[in-house]
């Protein structure tokens, strides 16, 4: 059995759902041409996952096991749906952005594989934190996606520009390229190789 | 009672059902105030861009209020409609879809700084992945385009969504959609082409023909039913 604080720590690298179990990509390389979306996507994540994960984990020992997916299901997007609503009541800029993505939170993998794999077998306590840890590690991927992806694509961060027009005036400029989705999928794969090259334990053994 | 007989399942799911149902119906009532709120404030924004007046969050429904003087309904000879439905409700993209003569066609009138008159039009149609929209000013003889507001929902980034940035929509600025008393409706055209006949025409984004394609439709379509309206302001 981990203890806490290896629940809530592991996957910030060692176990992170991004770059080493390679579950979410899909919202990874929707979301992240910006920072701002980016750092929205991951809270909501950390909020739905966290709270799917204690509601499951409270009611694990009622769920009739050949429903069990369905009800997951059902509580994930009910909270998505709250999220996203909460979102287009109090930041609707930002909601009008991530547009379908919130929505597609309730098909993350990340979530599906939390609740099947811990948040079934496992107290509320140490679900919460699974859940806050796991939805931080994927928020942290996110950040750094975004971040190089506005630098480099836009010249901005956070919307404001910070690449200096003199290195414009010398012929530098953004990449579009940075701006589409493929590239998003090579900067993961940039954080991955940069990861496992400090983490020699996750390297395949030849 | 046993937990893996078909009753225990059955009433589980219809009490779980009915429970996240109650929830989300009150999580949307208690918040669709403050949704329709914000959803209004960002359309009076887009209306107040399409005169180039650029507004703060905080500011917009004052500067609203200051600038669109009055709002109404026309139909397609320029009659102004008596109805009951306000021109700020009317939803576009459903009209868009009508045909020319059946359309309810919303006005808005804007009394800028300078005592100057504009009229604002809204407009619907279709980009590549999904909808565009955007509202266009003309002057108060109707003639000239003073300015241009477009935006989309889902056009590829740094490609079609760039439409809704500043330099696009002010590519429209000081172009003639009345010459010698008859409407031709603005083009939009690959860089460096020009349309056919004397149709004033912008540079489209390169890359992104399908959207600036849909541009053009969607000026044409949205902008062609109030050509009754327009001409009969040059006249006078």
């Amino acid at each position: 059995m981990m203890s806490n604080k290896n629940v809530f720590f592991n996957p910030f690298s060692k176990d992170n759902p991004v770059i080493v179990q390679i579950l979410g990509i899909c919202s990874v390389l929707a979301v992240t041409a910006k920072l701002e979306p980016a750092i929205v996507m991951g809270l909501s994540v950390i909020a739905v996952l966290a709270f799917s994960n204690v509601i499951i984990s409270l009611i694990r020992k009622t769920i009739p096991t050949n429903i069990r997916i369905i009800v997951q299901l059902v509580v994930v997007a009910a909270l998505v749906v709250i999220v996203s609503q909460l979102l287009q009541a109090y930041a609707y800029n930002v909601s009008k952005q991530l547009s379908v993505f919130i929505g597609l939170i309730i098909t993350n993998c990340i979530l599906m594989g939390r609740l099947e794999a811990f948040a079934m077998a496992n107290r509320p306590w140490p679900s919460f934190l699974d859940g806050i840890g796991n939805g931080i590690g994927y928020a942290i991927i996110l950040v750094i996606v975004g971040f190089f992806r506005e630098l480099l694509g836009s010249g901005s961060l956070f919307g404001i520009k910070v690449v200096p027009q003199c290195l414009y005036d010398l012929g530098y400029s953004d990449n579009g390229l940075m701006i589409l989705p493929p590239m998003a999928l090579i900067v993961v794969a940039c954080i991955i190789w940069v990861h496992r090259s400090y983490n020699k334990d996750l390297q395949d053994k030849q | 009672m046993n937990r893996h007989g078909n009753i225990y399942t059955i009433i589980y799911i219809v009490v779980l059902v009915t429970v996240v149902g109650a929830t989300l119906a009150f999580t949307s009532i208690s918040l669709k105030d403050k949704q329709r709120v914000n959803a209004d404030a960002d359309k009076m924004r887009q209306i107040l861009a399409s005169v180039n007046i650029i507004s703060e969050k905080k500011d917009i429904l004052n500067d609203y209020e200051k600038y669109i003087i009055d709002s109404y309904i026309i139909d397609n000879t320029g009659k102004r409609l008596d109805i009951e439905v306000k021109a700020f409700d009317v939803n576009v993209a459903k009209q868009s879809k009508e045909l020319q003569d059946k359309r309810l066609l919303p006005i808005y009138e804007c009394r800028l700084d300078d005592g100057s008159l504009k009229y604002i039009v809204p407009m619907y149609g279709a980009g590549l992945w999904g909808p565009i929209w955007g509202y266009i000013s003309v002057d108060a003889d109707g003639s000239t385009i003073y300015g241009a507001y477009f935006a989309h929902q889902s056009e590829t980034p740094g490609l079609g969504a760039e439409i809704e940035n500043e330099y696009f929509g002010s590519r429209f600025i000081g172009k003639r959609i009345i010459k010698n008393h008859t409407f031709t409706p603005v083009a939009v055209v690959k860089n460096g082409k020009k349309p056919m006949g004397n149709q004033e025409y912008v540079d489209g984004i390169s890359g992104a023909t399908i959207t600036s394609k849909g541009v053009s439709s969607m000026i044409e379509n949205c902008l062609t039913p109030y050509a009754g309206f327009l001409e009969s302001l040059s006249v006078e």
